[in-house]
């Protein structure tokens, strides 16, 4: 995939939850290895647009999904689409870190012993490498052994998105994932994703502004399940075009 | 009542034509009253406890002399008038063991359904209903029914598989709550990274819900021996045997079982020695008494080191 | 594929794990089949009505009137509501309302060792020590009679009543409380007046439960009830209820005699009456969850 072209296309998605119209015709182009950001309140929607992407919204009970969000040329809500393999190139970082009750080693294996991509001897390896790109390996190298949740809050997400990134995906998903960080932890997250970007495609949701300032290049604002305006972060961050986009950067609500 | 309306007369100035009684002798009527009935509720306490008490000292006593390592380790001789028990106990522990074969698994993977599977329709409501009725349908149609399909109809016969069989059925129920409440304890997240990492279902239940769970489904495992070793109405005309001169061979042997052997000592064999009848009375008192002491522990200690 | 061999195993494991769910109902309606397959026959030789309201129970002779172990059963049942619901729901208030946290640590588990004890056990105890002790006291010729099985009933019902009634005044939210005695109401005022009524569905359930569990209870009632398939007058003679008969006298009937199907039959009406006050108490607990 070269640079600037377009990893996923999300067009014309609707979600709804029961009778509730969650997600209103929204329509948006991520750019391949680069960092999106989707911005808005609480409740916006921000957080389904991003879940419909690795189709995790079909844990939900009740929840129906109609539009297309299409990677690879291939729109991943067609019927014969396997979602589990989707789920291998889609990973997803959770606001709260869950790593297993499992040791640090298997959590990062967890995802290599699934797909059997790695035999029990390859299996060293492949952890080393992706706690290495989670820039985690230093801290536990001599933990392995131990219960992830020896670690620590930061260190445990960073845990997750070595667990993620040991199945080698081309996108990341990351729903808010330094929301419950202190501000050191937040800020070693926003360097790794800006080392990970220059392989990943990354979109994040987040409710930090400034965050989401300074780590994407494009974002878009939600509002109500609607996309109200979506560009290159330096511009909207500066001169939205949108005057309900310039209300919530402006702090005039959410 | 009386004293809210007294409390509300006192703040406000003027009382003359509320005809109420003095202020203070109602409130002493009432702590009275309160006072008899706490110790009426302090009373029931007690006369639920002396008998319980009294059940487990009595056994206790007249039981644990005749509890020796040969009552325990041999045959009942003359009649059964003397000697052990051995054959009893041994044919509780295959009778356990059967039960838990089939019980367990089968269980395990409805508890599974329920909590992993099943959506909030009228399928799952009938499940459920399902097993509350199973688990409260009578032992001793539980007997009838094993003796009508496992042993007429399915022709085991007289045996430890029907006898096992019936009470499988019977402690299923307590397997399925255990199980399922142990299942939904385990937090969503832990699914939801699961999926999210690409693993199909099945392989998030086996590897990340299941070993989770373990403890509490331990817990339910072992109340299902405790259960399955006391009773006895279901193994009457399904495996019970009154007596064998040795040990059940197969799955299709009869066996003796220690409920029916007290049911026996007690109420069929006239002169009975009073000590084998008490020890063997103790002998599975403490067998199931000290599995329900088991799962107590065990569920005590997944509650409190739980690892998330 | 390594992938194909995962999706073949999560679609045969969720085929067994659903299987596994469904089983339950089918258990539950073969157990129905089953009774009615072996217990209908049994109207070849008697009628409906001469089965249900006879009153002579003599199977040897041919004749199956069970009344007098529908009425033994509702006696000794009887007698052990009228002892067990009371005194059961008096212990889950004071556990749940009176007691310090020391004495209700101590007394739960009390309370549930004896839902552990088995039915035979208990037999065994009131054979031998409950059943003298009654014909002593009230002078009677024996002590197997009705009343020594409902006291034993009742020990043996009182777990289930306790610990679903107290569950249920528990539940009963602090605000009730905290409004009643900020009115000025003593504390037994305010469960007396405002906790158990709140909590009447749950305690109602309780006792039915344990009314299911009385009416289904075999070994200790055959082992204190005496042996008298007749209709009793007063509740200190010796009785017979519909579980007892069936495991005292399967072991020797022949099979698909009528006395074999009459048994069956029996037990068909008991798992009707069970699974009625199932259901009751299953609405009880619902209605109860509904109105909060």
């Amino acid at each position: 995939m070269v640079d600037g072209d377009i990893s996923v296309s999300i067009g014309d998605l609707n979600v709804y939850y029961g009778d509730f119209h969650a997600i209103k015709h929204v329509s948006v182009d991520i750019k391949a290895r680069d960092i999106t950001a989707f911005i808005g309140p609480s409740g916006s929607g921000k957080s389904t647009v991003l879940r419909a992407v690795d189709r995790m919204n079909e844990l939900i009970p009740g929840a129906r999904t109609m539009g297309g969000v299409v990677i690879d040329g291939r729109n991943i809500y067609e019927p014969d689409v396997d979602v589990v393999e989707l789920r291998k190139r889609v990973g997803m970082v959770f606001q709260r870190a869950n790593p297993f009750p499992m040791s640090v080693f298997d959590n990062v294996a967890y995802g290599l012993r699934i797909h059997g991509t790695a035999s029990s001897k390859e299996l060293g390896a492949h952890v080393e490498r992706s706690l290495r790109a989670a820039a985690l390996w230093d801290e536990v190298k001599d933990k392995l052994r131990q219960s992830a949740f020896a670690l620590s809050g930061g260190q445990q997400q960073r845990l997750c998105i070595a667990r993620v990134l040991a199945v080698g995906p081309e996108i990341l998903l990351m729903d808010e994932p330094a929301s419950a960080l202190d501000p050191i932890s937040t800020l070693r997250i926003e360097d790794l994703m800006r080392d990970l970007a220059k392989q990943y495609t990354i979109i994040t949701v987040t409710h930090n502004m400034q965050q989401a300032a300074r780590v994407s290049t494009y974002t878009g604002f939600f509002l109500s399940g609607e996309l109200i305006e979506f560009g290159r972060s330096d511009k909207i961050f500066t001169k939205p075009e949108d005057k309900r986009t310039e209300d919530y950067i402006t702090g005039r609500f959410g | 009542m009386v004293a809210a309306a007294s409390m509300a007369a006192r703040n406000r100035p003027q009382a003359e034509d509320l005809r109420l009684p003095v202020h203070g002798t109602a409130r002493m009527n009432n702590r009275t009253r309160e006072l008899i009935a706490f110790t009426f509720l302090r009373l029931s306490a007690l006369i639920v406890v002396l008998p319980i008490a009294l059940i487990i000292c009595l056994l206790v006593i007249q039981g644990a002399p005749a509890l020796s390592l040969k009552f325990l380790f041999s045959y009942p001789s003359e009649g059964m008038r003397a000697g052990g028990i051995f054959p009893a106990i041994v044919g509780t522990i295959y009778l356990v063991l059967g039960t838990i074969v089939f019980a367990v698994p089968l269980g395990v993977m409805a508890a599974v359904y329920l909590s992993e599977y099943a959506r909030p329709n009228a399928l799952t409501r009938l499940i459920r209903l399902s097993i509350v009725n199973l688990a409260g349908v009578p032992s001793i149609v539980y007997g009838l029914f094993g003796f009508g399909i496992f042993v007429l109809l399915l022709g085991f016969g007289v045996s430890l598989l029907a006898g096992s069989l019936t009470l499988a059925l019977l402690v299923l129920p307590v397997v399925i709550v255990a199980a399922e409440e142990a299942l939904l304890s385990v937090p969503q997240t832990f699914r939801e990274a699961s999926l999210a990492l690409g693993a199909t279902k099945w392989q998030t239940i086996r590897r990340v819900v299941l070993p989770n769970a373990l403890p509490g489904v331990i817990t339910g495992v072992v109340l299902a021996i405790a259960r399955a070793a006391g009773e006895t109405a279901p193994i009457l005309f399904t495996v019970a045997a009154f007596y064998l001169p040795r040990l059940p061979r197969s799955i299709f042997d009869q066996a003796m079982a220690l409920p029916y052997h007290l049911f026996i000592m007690s109420t069929q064999v006239p002169n009975a020695p009073p000590g084998i009848q008490w020890g063997t009375a103790l002998a599975l008192l403490i067998i199931v008494l000290g599995m329900n002491l088991i799962a107590a522990v065990i569920r005590a200690r997944f509650r409190r080191r739980r690892p998330w | 594929m390594a992938g194909d061999r995962r999706k073949i195993t999560d679609a045969v494991m969720e085929a067994v794990i659903r299987f596994s769910g469904i089983t339950t109902i089918v258990f539950v309606v073969l157990i129905f089949v089953l009774l009615l397959r072996n217990g209908l026959p049994v109207f070849r030789y008697t009628s409906v009505p001469k089965f249900l309201f006879g009153r002579d129970w003599l199977p040897l002779s041919g004749v199956f009137g069970i009344l007098p172990l529908i009425l033994g059963s509702l006696l000794v049942t009887a007698g052990a509501v009228v002892i067990a619901v009371p005194l059961g729901v008096a212990v889950a208030v004071y556990i749940a309302e009176v007691a310090p946290p020391r004495v209700k640590e101590f007394l739960k588990p009390i309370v549930e060792t004896l839902a552990a004890i088995p039915s035979v056990v208990i037999g065994f105890i009131g054979l031998l020590v409950l059943a003298p002790v009654v014909q002593r006291l009230f002078s009677l010729p024996t002590g197997l009679t009705a009343f020594t099985g409902s006291v034993v009933l009742a020990l043996m019902a009182l777990p289930t009543i306790t610990s679903i009634a107290e569950d249920a005044i528990t539940a009963v939210p602090r605000d009730y409380r905290a409004a009643s005695l900020a009115l000025g109401a003593t504390r037994w005022q305010t469960i007396r007046m405002a906790v158990v009524p709140a909590a009447r569905s749950g305690i109602f359930s309780g006792a039915m439960l344990g009314i299911g569990r009385v009416i289904g209870e075999t070994m200790a009632v055959l082992m204190v009830t005496g042996n008298a398939a007749v209709v009793p007058t007063t509740i200190f003679e010796p009785v017979r209820t519909m579980t007892a008969t069936i495991a005292a006298e399967m072991g020797e009937t022949v099979q698909y005699s009528p006395h074999y199907f009459a048994l069956f039959a029996i037990g068909l009406v008991l798992f009707v009456i069970t699974f009625a006050i199932n259901l009751l108490a299953d609405l009880a607990v619902r209605r109860s969850m509904a109105s909060r």
